[in-house]
């Protein structure tokens, strides 16, 4: 049994500080991988089976990917406009929301050009139970979908906050801006399975 | 540009208002309350279902009244049909599994624990935690639905096995929309978890008070720490799953429905799907779920022992590290579910191995409670008590494990009460002997009052003894070839079987009835119970420094600083033989 003394203690070390949002889409991150790596194993699978065949990815996916990258850009760029000191003689506040609202465009313009692949597909036959192929088409494109839609509802109340409040949280911010970049380059491994394995 | 820019706020205000308070809370004591009674709902029903099908067991003809009204055609006249059993059988595992080990020692003590232990206002994400339990909620409700559409609940058992799950109703009663519902209401309860899990990290990794460093944290709260980790990669994987299984009942996909399949004499409209894929994604899911119910039981019962043995363990730390060894292995043991599915033999043992590994930790933690135990001066009360029982369930559960995970013996051994009887000591019955622990030990915090004693020790001598008496036997009856799943025993070499499960029974109904008492004092005690004072058990860590029941914001508005270790016990403090974490008394030797 050791004792004690009464005494004033020892200075306690310091925990770091809050982050909030930013910890919160960290690791929600890891939870979204899990689910599209179940999704890949389901897909390496069930290719093995004999009626795996082989589907042509609509072209129009490049050109959605080439805007969902362009876009990532712009999420970027927006960040540094609101983590930056402001220039000299600019509309400061105008020149951050049009950031976020073309941000925002190029989201919407994405899944349009998802829903013209889905479209494509419908018109050649290809439906979701068609073959093996389409449904893993139309499930990896639809779960994207969605979790990009969800960024786009997060990047809205961003510009809301900053249109209404002329302020955002910062880590508001940068967790909207992880999660963007992350449906960017989620985005780019599901077009690189499309491409090789359906 | 800082203008642009706020910090985060994590507090919220008092409400006032019953509904707000109370019902569409923020606050995690609420939450874990709810998530707690949730809980102590389910198992209600869940204890009803296990009633009614060992019943049904040992009186395959007597009618029991009342059941008709509720099961048309699963029960005509009150006599159970077998598809009915298999029906009571899914969904008192499903209630069981999913509401009950997993809602309250994870979700319902980790809400209202794991922020006070920390010295946290409360949870990262407040709304999310609000969200997360009324998802739940709904999930629970879908689930139970089931119950009252004509076709009755599902029949595919709790695991859901593919083909038989993913046809729909030609395959049996309760597959069309009873299967239905069932997946519906696990994804629901996927999402809740996911956002519960999702908020313990960040709450632990963010919200610690000033000096609480990761090592100071209560094994406890490592516990649901290491438990909501495993919990946020799990059920990551079980949504996909359930999606893929709704899309093949719903969308005609054939994702598990292999080509040729022929059932109830007709053809089914499905091609090249892997049955053994579903399998694959379950209990990837599904192996991991044992850790997430059996982790907080570790860490509560962990907590609970050191404050009753007024002693710190030999190792917390070991125990710690030994829970994150657990955690890392359990994704990689999987296949020891499916070692008769058809699976290559190769793969069998390359499960087996890291299933025997996973015993080495859950050993050292063993040895190191028993360890501790020797020579220590315990508080004799329900909570030590049903922390003692938890440990001997863990270990007589636990044993036949090592047989299990070998696939040789296993071949015999699968699909019988063998199997029954190991899953229900060590993570069923053990894990509830940790919530009863935990509930004697966090009510006069939770409450204001204490527990009745008295009915605490009769209480743990019933169950403690009752449980022994129902699944001890299934050892020997798995071991003489009494296989699960089965309706009834008349033919061939069961009935000399008959009654041994007479006395299983009579057993579960007594043990079953015991639990009123458990539920009496909870009600009694909440109302009538003796006013308990801040700290009744001479506890070291935070939920102790603070009112017995806590004020909304836990601390008051004041920001508790850590000087120590979590289990600073049998030393010569100012107020007795312990130190609490936020005193500022030097220990010497620290």
């Amino acid at each position: 049994m050791s004792s004690t003394i009464i005494s004033p203690a020892v200075l306690p070390r310091r925990a770091g500080p809050a982050k909030g949002s930013e910890s919160g889409i960290w690791i929600a991150l890891f939870a979204i991988t899990m689910s599209f790596a179940a999704f890949t194993s389901a897909l390496f699978i069930r290719q093995a089976s004999s009626d795996w065949t082989h589907i042509a990815a609509p072209r129009v996916l490049f050109l959605s990917t080439a805007v969902l990258l362009v876009s990532s850009l712009l999420m970027e760029a927006s960040r540094r406009e609101l983590e930056g000191q402001p220039g000299p003689g600019t509309n400061e506040h105008g020149r951050r929301l049009a950031f976020v609202a073309l941000t925002v465009l190029l989201g919407l313009t994405f899944l349009a050009g998802q829903y013209l692949a889905w479209r494509k597909l419908a018109a050649e036959g290809l439906y979701l139970a068609t073959n093996p192929n389409s449904s893993f088409f139309y499930l990896l494109t639809g779960v994207h979908a969605l979790h990009v839609l969800g960024g786009i509802a997060a990047l809205l109340y961003l510009f809301i906050q900053l249109a209404v409040q002329k302020s955002v949280r910062r880590n508001l911010l940068r967790g909207v801006v992880v999660y963007w970049h992350f449906m960017a380059a989620l985005w780019l491994y599901l077009l690189v399975v499309i491409c090789v394995r359906l | 540009m800082e203008e642009a820019l706020k910090s985060e706020a994590h507090a919220h205000a008092p409400v006032e208002g019953f509904l707000w308070k109370y019902v569409f809370s923020l606050d995690h004591k609420v939450i874990g309350k709810q998530y707690y009674a949730l809980a102590l709902v389910a198992v209600f029903v869940g204890m009803v279902l296990s009633w009614l099908m060992r019943f049904h067991l040992v009186w395959p003809n007597a009618k029991i009244p009342g059941l008709e009204l509720i099961a048309k055609t699963g029960a005509p006249g009150g006599i159970i049909t077998p598809e009915y059993y298999l029906s009571l059988l899914t969904m008192h595992g499903t209630l069981m599994v999913f509401f009950v080990l997993t809602n309250a020692p994870f979700a319902g003590f980790g809400n209202y624990f794991l922020p006070i232990q920390i010295g946290a206002e409360d949870m990262a994400f407040p709304r999310f935690n609000m969200m997360s339990f009324w998802t739940t909620l709904v999930a629970f409700v879908v689930l139970l639905a089931a119950f009252f559409i004509p076709d009755g609940p599902p029949i595919s058992g709790w695991t859901a096995y593919a083909p038989l799950s993913a046809i729909g109703k030609d395959a049996g009663p309760g597959l069309g929309w009873g299967q239905n519902l069932w997946v519906i209401a696990i994804g629901i309860f996927c999402i809740g978890q996911l956002l519960g899990s999702l908020n313990f990290i960040a709450t632990t990794l963010d919200l610690r008070a000033k000096g609480m460093t990761l090592m100071r944290m209560p094994i406890s709260t490592w516990a649901w720490f290491i438990t909501s980790s495993i919990g946020l990669l799990a059920f990551a994987v079980l949504l996909p799953a359930c999606v893929l299984l709704l899309l093949d009942r719903m969308a005609g996909t054939s994702f598990f429905i292999p080509s040729g399949l022929v059932v109830s004499d007709r053809l089914q409209n499905h091609a090249g799907g892997s049955p053994l894929l579903w399998q694959h994604l379950f209990w990837f899911f599904g192996h991991p779920e044992v850790y997430i119910a059996i982790l907080p039981a570790v860490g509560i019962v962990s907590h609970v022992l050191t404050n009753s043995l007024r002693k710190p363990l030999l190792s917390a730390k070991v125990i710690i590290y030994s829970m994150m060894s657990i955690g890392f292995l359990s994704w990689m043991v999987w296949g020891h579910h499916m070692f008769v599915s058809g699976m290559n033999p190769f793969s069998s043992l390359l499960f087996s191995f890291p299933t025997l590994t996973i015993t080495i930790p859950a050993t050292i933690i063993t040895l190191i409670w028993l360890g501790s135990l020797y020579g220590a001066n315990i508080q004799i009360n329900s909570a030590s008590f049903f922390a003692l029982g938890f440990i001997s369930m863990f270990v007589s559960g636990g044993v036949s494990g090592f047989f299990l995970a070998q696939p040789s013996i296993d071949i015999y051994l699968h699909a019988t009460y063998f199997v029954v009887g190991h899953f229900h000591m060590v993570m069923g019955v053990a894990a509830i002997f940790a919530i009863f622990s935990g509930t004697y030990f966090w009510f006069p915090k939770m409450t204001g009052r204490m527990m009745n004693e008295t009915l605490g020790m009769l209480h743990f001598w019933i169950t403690f003894v009752g449980t022994y008496c129902i699944f001890m036997p299934f050892h020997y009856l798995g071991l003489v070839g009494n296989v699960r799943r089965y309706a009834s025993f008349v033919d061939d070499f069961m009935p000399t079987l008959m009654p041994l499960h007479k006395f299983i029974t009579i057993a579960a109904l007594t043990t079953g009835a015991a639990q009123f008492i458990f539920f009496f004092n909870l009600i009694h005690s909440r109302f009538r119970g003796k006013p308990a004072s801040a700290n009744p058990w001479r506890g070291t860590s935070l939920e102790w420094s603070v009112p017995s029941p806590p004020p909304w914001n836990n601390f008051g508005g004041e920001h508790p600083v850590v000087y120590h270790d979590p289990y600073q016990y049998g030393l010569k403090g100012s107020t007795g033989d312990f130190v609490m974490q936020t005193s500022p008394e030097q220990i010497l030797n620290e």
